[in-house]
């Protein structure tokens, strides 16, 4: 057929364009022209217009003014015009537009056309983009061309059945009877259509299923022929004789013997033999056999042809063709559940193809490695499913994971090796698992008594060399927390005990709660986990009171609220810290019913009653020492109206109470005369204390500072340090510049309250500016004028 | 994701099946129904420049775009030793690489790939055949022929003729006729004066 010249002058210029906005001129330019060639009367050059304007569509281009025009095209008397008509009308027109059922007509009129590729133009069209009406419409047509046609059109025209009948069902009926006559003929093309609308006839409706049971000895009887028979030229495919026919067939038999006895044993000895005697050394006979195996394991067939098409699955796993490999794999995914043992055989070459350069093949491997993890097998598939999570690809990661833990939670051989699968997985791929995967590990973690040694040193030792992988983080504080003692202890029958000091255990807590790779959720167990410990240690906990009082202030409001709350367990609360931090008991697994793991946390989160509201959390202060003590700040706080959440209210043993501090006002308790003492004299600046009793354990002191340099000093602070059990406020100072030469005198007071009768000391550090450089100085006070000591 | 083919859905829909979806070998009380179909058959080259599209479900223009774009993109980046089959949306892909050209089938979950493989060889052995040693540049100027090969092999996603020799002599009886009729209508235009030697035999077929 000569090509069609313009069309190829077209493609040619378009292709010869640079840029993209060429290419868009040119096409602008030949879509006017087809424009207007559409609206000029017949000139004998429409075909090549219109296949002008479908290569365009094809680029992507707009080609919507086309649809009329293909209409009219099918409409034409010639050929050449109809073929291409047809052909946009499948590219341009599909059953939602509404131009489509302006071509019924045609349609119906080439059907009946004497000329037999004229018909064929408009069954192909119809089984393409047949809406249901036209279906509808046209059906009786089809019917009448499957009874009496010649056979190029009786194979076009059973194919042209199927779509109608994937489009309306209820149309089934009108082709059953054609169908079943047309199983009879020689043709292949006829049969494979024949045998493709009895297929589709059965899966729709049961009762023609019932009927076409009858059919299966014939069709037996074809396959045979194609099997046995020898070389037929036409059909042959590599030594196969019409492969798309038999698999066909066998699809069909498949359907037909599903649940039913004696068409599965008529079939029997067919599928053993095209079992046995199909030559798989090239694709096309692998597929028929992979067809076999379909529909032996889908109808009631015998367990010695059973265990024939395992086999043959078996033998694609070892095959070179990665693609029979995957299908095999497939299909074992398929029947995993039903025969199993069978599969089991196959174990080692599935697990060996999780090292499989593919990601299709790895998947199905794992889907099938994972669902033949059994009591038996479990420590070595483990092995080999831990080895695939360190180099699987990122997008298996997290399904290997679980189903790690699944096989791991229903087949663990001991406490410890399911502790130690987890920890594994946490190591290697932290990143993925699930949420839910703490809460669990924290519960397995706390039912195994005896490991809990043995959990903590692993978990301590895991915590020193990374963490980065969240999970594993949170479960190690948590551990480290809950079970610290153990660590210290320094002993261990399991493993190997580590050395370690509190300090060091401390250390490392301190890292997760600072480190910027830590989630706020994380932040939130080391916090607690070092709050807990303060029951387990014995010498540091000044130390976790102090890491405590700095997340009083943290930005993060959660980790504020507990380190608050924390705070006032060490000190309202002190005498219950013990019993609230103690070990924790054994879970029970219904509690779950949260995503997050911090709800075990919560469990554990101190719950200080509400009552007074206490001091507000405030400016941190680095004067922390090992008498141990929070500071106020010394400038006029704001930090009343901050953004402090509501605090737990505290007693009223405060002297004063927080309603007076705001006041600034001091309560009218007789004054009796006070003596002040120098407690700082250095480069001209002067600290004076003076101090009254209040009550029995309350105490005010006065701090004067004065300047007698010559230059003016500004930024003048005091900061204070008491007894950790001598409660200290600060009120504001009058002024934080003290101008030179004793102009004017900085006040501050502070209130103490000692209900323990400690021994009162007081360390005070000064700090201000003079002549632009920056001092800072520390003093302590161990006696106080007036109290008698 | 788009309400895909019109068959899955009123499948499920079908009062006197306990449907389940993509089949299983054992159907548990009612019909499993075996959902075998091709949904569409792409070609593009390795840059990505479509050279033919054939779909056998309903689509609008905007989501066949869609589907092209991301799977064209799918394909092209899988690696050259990979698998011809791979999974996407709820269909499976069937791929095949000839010279510059990628060969690309949609099936329905029950499908046969390796015979799905073997329809694409079938198709590429037809257009060898007809335009003798085919290249992609063979696919780009005659493209509309491309398509009636194909709709000559494949009708509604189906095989109709396996004997490649049968489907050749249709395409190439189609296009006798397409001259025939054609130099017909120049003659009775009076565009082409007869001459005795005709040059043409009328192949008209009933």
């Amino acid at each position: 057929m000569s090509p069609s010249v313009p069309l190829q002058e077209m493609i040619r210029a378009i292709r010869s364009a640079r840029t993209q906005c060429e290419e868009r001129g040119v096409i602008q330019r030949e879509c006017a022209a087809i424009r207007a060639q559409f609206r000029q009367a017949d000139n004998g050059g429409r075909s090549h217009n219109l296949a002008k304007l479908l290569y365009v569509h094809m680029l992507g281009y707009p080609a919507h003014f086309g649809q009329m025009e293909c209409v009219r095209m099918i409409a034409s008397p010639r050929y050449s015009e109809k073929r291409v008509g047809y052909l946009g009308a499948m590219m341009l027109l599909d059953e939602k537009q509404d131009a489509s059922l302006l071509i019924t007509n045609s349609i119906k009129n080439d059907l009946s056309n004497s000329n037999q590729y004229i018909q064929s133009l408009a069954l192909c069209t119809l089984a393409c983009m047949g809406s249901a009406e036209m279906c509808r419409d046209l059906a009786p047509e089809i019917d009448r061309l499957l009874r009496a046609s010649n056979s190029y059109i009786k194979k076009k025209a059973a194919l042209c059945a199927v779509h109608i009948v994937r489009k309306v069902h209820d149309l089934g009926e009108l082709f059953t009877k054609a169908a079943r006559s047309l199983l009879t003929e020689k043709n292949h093309g006829v049969v494979h259509g024949a045998v493709v609308l009895i297929t589709e006839l059965c899966e729709r409706n049961s009762e023609t299923l019932e009927r076409f049971r009858k059919t299966v000895p014939d069709l037996v009887q074809i396959m045979k022929g194609l099997v046995i028979s020898g070389y037929s030229p036409d059909h042959d495919v590599a030594g196969i004789s019409d492969p798309f026919l038999q698999v066909r067939i066998l699809r069909l038999l498949r359907i037909l013997g599903r649940n039913n006895e004696a068409a599965s044993d008529a079939m029997n000895d067919l599928l053993a033999q095209v079992a046995t005697n199909t030559d798989s050394t090239k694709t096309v006979g692998n597929a028929v056999l992979y067809e076999t195996v379909l529909t032996v394991l889908d109808i009631k067939s015998e367990s010695g042809l059973r265990v024939l098409a395992v086999n043959i699955l078996g033998r694609f796993l070892l095959n070179n063709d990665r693609n029979i490999r995957y299908i095999a794999m497939t299909s074992l995914q398929k029947i995993v559940g039903t025969d199993h043992n069978a599969v089991q055989r196959h174990r080692g070459t599935i697990v060996d193809c999780l090292k499989d350069q593919d990601a299709s093949v790895k998947r199905r491997a794992l889907d099938l490695s994972l669902a033949l993890v059994s009591a038996s097998n479990i420590r070595s598939m483990m092995k080999e499913l831990l080895s695939f999570l360190s180099s699987c690809p990122p997008e298996l990661r997290s399904q290997t994971a679980s189903g790690i833990f699944n096989a791991a939670e229903r087949y663990a051989p001991s406490q410890r090796w399911h502790i130690d699968t987890i920890l594994h997985v946490l190591t290697t791929a932290g990143g993925d698992v699930r949420d839910e995967t703490v809460p669990n590990l924290i519960q397995l973690i706390t039912n195994t008594s005896e490991l809990h040694c043995y959990t903590v040193h692993k978990l301590y030792r895991a915590l020193l060399s990374d963490i980065s992988q969240q999970p594993l983080v949170q479960v190690a504080c948590w551990c480290i927390g809950e079970y610290g003692d153990l660590l210290l202890r320094g002993e261990c029958q399991e493993t190997e005990p580590v050395q370690v000091t509190e300090d060091d255990v401390l250390d490392v807590l301190e890292t997760v709660l600072q480190s910027h790779m830590s989630s706020p959720s994380t932040r939130g167990f080391a916090l607690t986990a070092t709050m807990k410990l303060s029951t387990r240690i014995t010498e540091n906990v000044d130390r976790i009171r102090s890491i405590v009082s700095i997340y009083g202030s943290c930005i993060d409001v959660e980790l504020q609220q507990r380190a608050v709350e924390y705070n006032a367990l060490f000190k309202k609360y002190d005498h219950m810290r013990a019993a609230v931090l103690e070990r924790m008991p054994v879970i029970e697994k219904n509690s779950q019913g949260h995503i997050n793991g911090e709800t075990i946390k919560e469990s554990q989160t101190v719950k200080v009653k509400p009552g007074e509201p206490q001091q507000p959390p405030n400016q941190v202060c680095d004067l922390l020492d090992l008498l141990g003590g929070s500071e106020q700040p010394l400038q006029p706080s704001p930090a009343l109206g901050s953004t402090a959440p509501p605090m737990p209210v505290s007693t009223a043993n405060t002297v004063g109470g927080d309603l007076l501090d705001l006041l600034g006002g001091l309560e009218p308790t007789p004054i009796t005369p006070v003596a002040t003492v120098t407690v700082y004299e250095k480069d001209g600046v002067t600290v004076t204390l003076s101090c009254e009793k209040q009550s029995d354990s309350g105490l005010t002191v006065t701090l004067t500072a004065s300047n007698s340099t010559e230059s003016d000093i500004r930024g003048f602070t005091l900061q204070a340090a008491v007894p950790k059990s001598v409660q200290l406020h600060m009120k504001a100072p009058s002024g934080d510049s003290l101008p030179a030469r004793g102009a004017a005198k900085v006040t501050q007071m502070v209130v103490l309250n000692n209900p323990n009768k400690v021994n009162l000391k007081m360390r005070l550090r000064i700090s201000y500016t003079s002549q632009g450089s920056a001092v800072q100085d520390t003093v302590q006070i161990d006696s106080f004028p007036g109290l008698g000591q | 994701m788009f309400a895909l083919v019109a068959n899955q859905k009123v499948v499920r829909d079908w009062p006197c099946f306990g449907v389940v979806l993509g089949g299983s070998f054992l159907p548990r009380g009612g019909y499993t129904v075996l959902l075998f179909k091709m949904q569409f058959m792409l070609l593009f080259s390795r840059q990505g420049k479509l050279r033919l599209q054939k779909w056998y479900v309903p689509l609008s223009d905007k989501e066949k775009k869609k589907i092209t774009r991301e799977l064209v993109q799918t394909v092209l980046a899988r690696k050259p030793k990979m698998c011809s089959f791979l999974e996407w949306r709820d269909l499976k892909i069937v791929y095949k690489r000839y010279a510059s050209l990628y060969f690309c089938c949609a099936i329905e979950d029950q499908d046969n790939e390796l015979i799905t493989l073997e329809i694409i060889h079938r198709y590429v052995e037809l257009l060898d055949k007809y335009f003798g040693s085919v290249c992609e540049l063979d696919i780009i100027f005659n493209f509309e022929k491309a398509y009636f090969i194909l709709d000559e092999f494949l009708l509604g996603g189906e095989a109709q003729e396996t004997s490649k020799k049968n489907v050749l002599k249709a395409i190439e009886q189609a296009d006798l006729l397409q001259e025939n009729i054609d130099f017909q209508m120049r003659l009775f235009a009076g565009m082409v004066v007869p001459n005795m030697a005709s040059e043409s035999s009328g192949l008209f077929q009933n």
